[in-house]
């Protein structure tokens, strides 16, 4: 490292409180976050993705999700112009480690990240016989893991395949769109280690932030649109062969 | 080094015994078999309640033997049905939370309360007017420890006037009214539960909870049918054949209905052809061959129908009417419980991506195994054995043996 | 009168019931957390709860707070927007007390190699190159340094494409 002297002795000290009001939780914006200024979505620009892997094992080491199940996962596609009904679609370990190589041919690949769409109308909070589960007033939807029955409802529920239930904890889990890191300024961790920018962390309710901008002038789609789950994951250039 | 790559893969794939492409988390099922057991016994329940009720309400009396009996066996069941739910939840001792903040757009949050409704408000309030004077007279005659459970349920009240027993019947008329639609709402919102699954293919369709009452209705008729059988020969009494004529009638033309409803929904989807029906109609004919055609629908469906209809049209034997109507009620059962099978796991065995299919793994001895779904399939018959003894469904009058010729 | 008389029992049935509610609402007043229902059908309080919970990447703005020269050199190159965690992973623990955690570096041959190993799935221009032929086994860092991969001057060699 090539700082100097004198900047580390200046800049340490600063950077220290800082990180340390964000790791106690309430850190300047945190004091400043008011749910109803927020309508939290995702962008995911699939021309972008590499499929390298980054985000899933990202999501996995912020989370702490176990083994085996995903909370974000990414799909490679090899699609026929010819059968674009039944493209072949794999995701090892959930694109963990990235794809196997492949060679060449007349069909078509691409990369689909997939994660909870925190649909604006729910179906998971719909079904919850408890209210466990539930779209937080900044569109954020969250899971009471204090609550939780472990009854898999929500998980029958859900028409993209993002929950599952907790081999430990015996509860519900899912995508919380790193809630606790957005409330502070933060991006997701799936976006923060995203080399390529393939997603993006969009406020929708901050006219400012520049997804918002290329939401309003580009064309994009949510999965499964005829399950009208008001669904706010937003994938630019999304092949109508994806699932 | 890719080839290899790509064949370890494979070997993967077919290891976790995944065909095609699933999401990851859709890989292992949710929704075990004990969940299948839930619906066979609620469903089980509701059709001995209309049984009962043919009796009660709609006057007919040639089924009037089993109405006691159809109560007590419904109650058993009752009783069990809440157990299958408890070992499936992750955590069942927040379960309470049901009844304390049920969420109004969950259909499963009605559970709590449609249970202990049907179960103290019709089930057992009925039961409790019906035998409400021999449970006083029970009271006086027994002794020791069964004496202090009897005055219990006598509720402190010695009145078996006539008076007080005639008001008991009006009362209990009004609650068997009341209680079919109890019944068909504690068995048809299960069937909701999965018909308003949009993302389910499988399970999303209006006609889920008709069709779930009416194979309930199915189901239990034939259930109380077997046991009346069963218990009358256990007691060495003749069976009253004017009764199980009665019953098998009510059991074909209900079954009727039951099987154009399924036949009206697969007929449906064929005929559509929806987004899902290419995955749904391969799944049917592999992953689910065995279980949906032959023991569902050949098995468990035509075969007894078949058998009934020849009841309904030939003149038989007594004695072949009754073999006739044990393997019926028997092959219904069957049909009636691989259809809830075929509902629940069939639709968790293929990909909401409609690309690929899973395998269900029934472990053996864990909480929710084969073993436990066993255990909890004979349970009720242990209750029911309880119930009979202590609330037996017959006069204590000594009953003239006929003479049975060719039980 | 004699009606009630010869429906007593009924009352007191009824009666359990009552009795059964009454000790139902008692119950339900103690159990059902103080913050549910603040928001909607849910214990307001999970917001804060879930809010609550500890970070492992500390964000590239962190890491940029002292590593300037890095940052100066990255926004150079074409890993600009490659954020630092991307590579060396969750440091929040570094970020919050350095000397406490000093990160690995990461080993290029497997890092790298993720991101730029040839096939036919990546997009088309982006750039990567089948890691045996293009190096004949030399680490990538012998010829690219990571915060700024490109190499200058008369021996760069042509980008390997996809095969």
């Amino acid at each position: 490292m090539n700082l100097s002297r004198r900047h580390f002795l200046v800049l340490m000290p600063a950077a220290a409180i800082a990180w340390k009001a964000v790791l106690a939780g309430t850190p300047e914006q945190a004091e400043n976050y008011k749910l109803s200024e927020h309508w939290w979505g995702m962008l995911i620009d699939v021309p972008k993705c590499i499929g390298c892997g980054n985000c899933v094992r990202a999501c996995a080491a912020e989370n702490d999700v176990p083994e085996g199940y995903f909370r974000t996962w990414v799909e490679r596609y090899h699609v026929s112009d010819e059968n674009m009904t039944n493209p072949e679609v794999i995701s090892p370990d959930g694109g963990k480690e990235g794809f196997p190589v492949v060679k060449e041919d007349e069909k078509k690949y691409f990369f689909v990240p997939k994660m909870c769409n925190h649909c604006a109308d729910s179906p998971c909070t719909q079904v919850c016989p408890v209210g466990a589960t539930f779209v937080a007033p900044d569109g954020v939807v969250l899971i009471d893991q204090t609550y939780c029955l472990g009854c898999a409802y929500c998980v029958q529920a859900c028409p993209y395949g993002c929950r599952y239930i907790h081999p430990e904890k015996k509860v519900a889990d899912k995508c919380t769109l790193c809630y606790h890191r957005i409330t502070k300024g933060l991006t997701t961790a799936c976006c923060e280690s995203c080399p390529t920018g393939a997603r993006q962390l969009v406020d929708l309710k901050n006219p400012k932030d520049p997804i918002h901008e290329f939401l309003k002038t580009h064309s994009v789609q949510v999965l499964k649109p005829q399950m009208a789950t008001g669904a706010k994951a937003f994938y630019y250039e999304l092949d109508g062969s994806v699932r | 080094m890719c080839d290899l790559a790509m064949f370890l893969g494979e070997q993967v794939k077919i290891m976790n015994g995944v065909e095609g492409f699933m999401y990851p988390n859709e890989i292992g099922l949710q929704w075990s078999v004990l969940i299948v057991l839930y619906p066979f016994i609620t469903g089980l329940v509701a059709g001995a309640f209309i049984l009962a009720s043919l009796e009660r309400v709609f006057h007919v009396e040639a089924v009037k033997p089993t109405y006691r009996l159809a109560l007590l066996t419904a109650l058993s069941f009752l009783i069990v049905a809440p157990l299958p739910l408890q070992l499936h939840l992750g955590h069942p001792e927040r379960s309470p939370e049901m009844y304390f903040t049920p969420h109004s757009t969950s259909a499963m949050a009605m559970f709590g309360y449609v249970y202990l409704w049907y179960l103290m408000a019709v089930l057992v309030f009925e039961i409790w007017l019906d035998y409400r004077r021999d449970i006083v007279l029970l009271s006086r005659s027994s002794r020791g420890f069964l004496r202090v459970i009897y005055k219990v349920m006598t509720l402190g009240s010695d009145n078996i006037s006539p008076r007080s027993l005639h008001i008991d019947e009006k009362v209990g008329w009004i609650v068997t009214l009341i209680g079919i639609p109890s019944a068909f709402l504690l068995h048809g919102y299960v069937g909701f539960i999965f018909g308003s699954i949009k993302a389910n293919p499988w399970w999303s369709s209006p006609l889920m909870p008709v069709v779930f009452i009416f194979s309930a209705m199915v189901s239990g008729i034939a259930g109380v049918m077997l046991i009346y059988m069963a218990v009358t020969k256990l007691r060495k009494q003749a069976i009253d054949v004017h009764c199980v004529d009665s019953i098998a009638m009510y059991l074909f033309y209900i079954f009727i209905i039951d099987f154009s409803l399924e036949m009206l929904d697969l007929i449906h989807r064929i005929y559509e052809a929806g987004e899902s029906f290419r995955s749904l109609n391969f799944m049917v004919h592999t992953k689910l061959y065995f279980s949906h055609i032959v023991v569902q629908i050949i098995l468990g469906t035509v075969t007894p129908l078949a058998l009934l209809f020849i009841t309904q049209v030939v003149k038989l034997s007594e004695k072949v009417r009754k073999r006739i109507y044990v393997a019926s009620a028997c092959l219904a059962l069957m049909g009636i419980f691989a259809m809830r099978w075929n509902v629940v796991i069939g639709g968790q065995l293929f990909s909401k991506s409609f690309l690929g299919y899973t395998t269900y793994k029934m472990a053996l001895v864990t909480r929710e195994g084969s073993l436990v779904a066993v255990g909890l399939s004979i349970l009720p018959l242990f209750i029911l054995w309880a119930l009979i003894k202590l609330l037996p469904p017959w006069s204590t009058e000594h009953h003239p043996q006929q003479a049975a010729t060719g039980d | 009168m004699s009606v009630l008389k010869d429906a007593r029992h009924l009352f007191r049935f009824a009666g359990l019931f009552v009795l059964a509610f009454i000790t139902f609402l008692a119950i339900r007043h103690y159990v059902v957390p103080p913050s549910f229902g603040q928001y909607g059908h849910y214990r307001g309080n999970a917001i804060s709860d879930i809010a609550a919970r500890p970070i492992k990447f500390a964000g590239h703005q962190a890491c940029e707070t002292c590593h300037t020269d890095v940052l100066d050199a990255k926004s150079k190159g074409k890993h600009a927007h490659v954020n630092c965690e991307a590579c060396h992973g969750p440091l929040a623990r570094h970020a919050e007390d350095p000397a406490s955690v000093t990160p690995v570096k990461p080993d290029t041959a497997v890092l790298c190699a993720r991101c730029h190993t040839a096939t036919a799935a990546k997009p088309k221009g982006f750039p990567q190159v089948d890691p045996a032929d293009h190096s004949n086994g030399v680490a990538c860092e012998t010829c690219h340094q990571p915060h700024s991969p490109a190499i200058s001057g008369s021996n760069a060699p042509s980008a390997g494409g996809a095969k």
